[in-house]
């Protein structure tokens, strides 16, 4: 890929400090974003996906949350050190997000389509009747039936599926570069799922612009990311396109992870679950922070921190064992 | 969705809010007594202003129920003669003036401090909320006697003393509220999507911290109608020949054992001012709420 990086993130450490302890969400993580690419960063719960997408909208609260280390850089500007203010006039602009929980990330005292016309409003593009037109051209543009009576409607008048297009609605209103998709399709269920990660992909092609996609899912990441990270205890373990990396991973923990997804065909093989729960961020384990859970575990893994390996041009894993699990997996 | 929903959409669109207004029978009396209040407000002291002040020696703490003085003194007389009727007439202007201005000032300093105290940051909302604690820990009437002493006893300042006595308790609501709702998606997503501080509290947190306020304020209402006739009582308050609902009620006391009237009218005009603005306050929370507004609109069937 010829073009600048659109988003890159490097060494980025973000801690929660909560009195007794300290929390260490992210150590260290690194990854880039080129534009119109799909970028799927992968992993479990609490393995610090979520904060990383907040600190990239700087929607952490500080305290507890500092970022101890690191940097962002969004089109060449650093964000970290802009003041909010002016990083807010980005947001929307040319970076948006869409949440998680689509059942509560709509105001439920407002129309629908009155807060997708406050966007352009409050962003000083349009007023009055034609923001309100533009709100229904953009309920029409992500699915939504009938949408000039809908706009009347309020959020709890929709379903979890529809307020997640809704939600998308606003995220691509102002035209963004890079659109933030944090686990989108998680509160959904599995018909739904596919639709809306459809449009998501279908709205980024039309307008070439870059996704950063957060999710748990390995189906959703195989289906429409270009390249992918694979965080663990807040660190990516590994990273590279989709296709070599879910077809023939180089981690122990990718690996455990497509060993315990279960298959719709093939009836009566067992799944293989990962042993054990993620690390308390707390206390991370020694060496590699994998250890515990890891069949390919040695003295080595339990004692010094992994070096990050370039398995093939464009791949990255951090595993003593890289070529072991790449050759034998 | 089923046709029982597809009619409670098209019904949601079409009724207006006074027709909302006419199927509830409650809020329907709650508002019309509200109105006649605001017609005795407007227009009692001048239409009966002479009446409140006449002294009829001869219906000195007369009955209520008989018409023999005249019509206005169908409610009886009080201890000098005068009307009951014309005196709950004239009292609403100074009774009303006063605990609605200062439920008014008391919700909105009380909400501006609350929100700030909750939103903005911890330092600053640390002293805020220490001046509530301070405000909340020393005795209000006795804030009120000491002020009104030093200064002396107006409308004017007694109303900035009722409200101030009365602030720490919407400040408290509204930080309370303000804590939560900060914490919800929406604003998250509204911060993403490049909304400002101010403009996520005016259009994402206010809206939804105002009908909790304005239940307070219909609550808080009656007690600073009490309070006021308190100190008014103590002589601080609203000054004789001036009258207000709570004065006349404990001037009434006085004379509870011969004649019950003369406190028992006025007490009731509170009640029924609270009680009403009470009902007509919870019907338009949950009009203007737009997950509740159905209950208002569902059609009724036959029994119900």
């Amino acid at each position: 890929m010829s073009s600048a990086p659109i988003l890159e993130v490097e060494n980025l450490q973000i801690e929660f400090r909560t009195g007794r302890d300290t929390v260490h969400a992210v150590n260290g993580v690194s990854f880039q974003v080129e534009s119109g690419e799909t970028a799927a960063i992968l992993g479990e719960s609490g393995s610090g996906k979520s904060v990383t997408a907040s600190a990239i909208m700087r929607l952490l609260q500080s305290p507890p949350a500092f970022v101890a280390g690191g940097s962002i850089r969004f089109k060449g500007q650093d964000i970290l050190s802009l003041p909010i203010s002016q990083w807010r006039d980005y947001c929307g602009r040319e970076i948006a997000m869409v949440f998680q929980d689509a059942l509560t990330s709509l105001n439920p005292v407002f129309s629908v389509g009155w807060q997708i016309a406050e966007l352009f409003k409050a962003h000083g593009i349009a007023k009055g009747r034609e923001a309100d037109n533009r709100a229904i051209e953009l309920l029409e543009r992500v699915g939504i039936p009938d949408p000039a009576s809908r706009a009347k409607d309020y959020t709890h008048q929709f379903s979890g599926g529809m307020r997640q297009r809704v939600m998308i609605a606003m995220a691509i209103a102002l035209g963004p570069d890079l659109l933030i998709a944090d686990e989108p399709t998680t509160a959904l269920d599995v018909t739904v799922q596919a639709q809306i990660m459809e449009l998501l992909e279908s709205l980024r092609q039309d307008s070439n612009m870059a996704m950063i996609l957060i999710t748990h899912d390995l189906s959703v990441v195989a289906d429409v990311a270009d390249n992918v990270a694979v965080m663990y205890a807040g660190r990516v373990v590994e990273r590279g396109p989709v296709a070599d990396v879910l077809g023939r991973p180089a981690h122990a923990y990718t690996l455990a992870l497509l060993d315990s997804v279960p298959q719709a065909r093939g009836k009566g093989s067992k799944l293989r679950p990962i042993v054990g729960s993620p690390p308390d961020l707390a206390r991370i384990p020694k060496g590699c922070a994998f250890n515990p859970r890891c069949r390919f575990a040695s003295d080595l893994c339990r004692n010094e921190t992994p070096p990050i390996v370039e398995v093939t041009p464009g791949r990255t894993a951090e595993c003593h064992h890289a070529e072991q699990v790449f050759n034998d997996g | 969705m089923t046709t029982a929903e597809q009619e409670a959409l098209i019904i949601r669109r079409k009724t207006p809010w006074w027709s909302l207004l006419a199927r509830d029978k409650f809020a329907l009396a709650a508002a019309l007594w509200l109105t006649l209040m605001f017609a005795c407000f407007l227009l009692g002291p001048e239409l009966f202003g002479k009446a409140a002040t006449t002294l009829n020696l001869r219906a000195r703490n007369l009955p209520p129920g008989s018409t023999e003085h005249g019509w206005l003194m169908f409610l009886g007389g009080d201890a000098l003669g005068r009307s009951m009727l014309a005196r709950l007439v004239v009292a609403s202007r100074n009774t009303l003036t006063i605990a609605l201005t200062a439920v008014f000032f008391a919700m909105i300093a009380g909400g501006f401090l609350g929100m700030i105290a909750g939103y903005v940051g911890r330092g600053i909302g640390h002293v805020i909320m220490r001046f509530a604690d301070v405000l909340q820990s020393f005795p209000s009437l006795l804030l009120a006697v000491v002020v009104l002493y030093v200064l002396e006893p107006s409308v004017t300042n007694l109303i900035i003393v009722l409200a101030i006595t009365r602030l720490p308790i919407y400040l408290r609501v509204t930080r309370a509220e303000v804590l939560e709702i900060r914490e919800r998606v929406f604003v998250d997503a509204a911060n993403a999507l490049g909304g400002s501080r101010y403009h996520i509290l005016r259009r994402h947190i206010t809206p939804v911290v105002a009908p909790t306020l304005l239940t307070i304020l219909t609550v808080d209402f009656s007690i600073i109608m009490l309070a006021e006739s308190s100190l008014s009582f103590l002589g601080i308050g609203i000054q004789p020949p001036e009258i207000t609902w709570g004065l006349m009620v404990a001037q009434g006391r006085n004379y509870l054992s011969q004649a019950w009237w003369l406190a028992f009218f006025p007490g009731l005009a509170i009640m029924l001012a609270t009680l009403s603005g009470n009902i007509l306050s919870n019907w338009l929370r949950v009009v203007s709420d737009p997950e509740q507004r159905w209950r208002l609109e569902k059609p009724r069937t036959g029994d119900e």
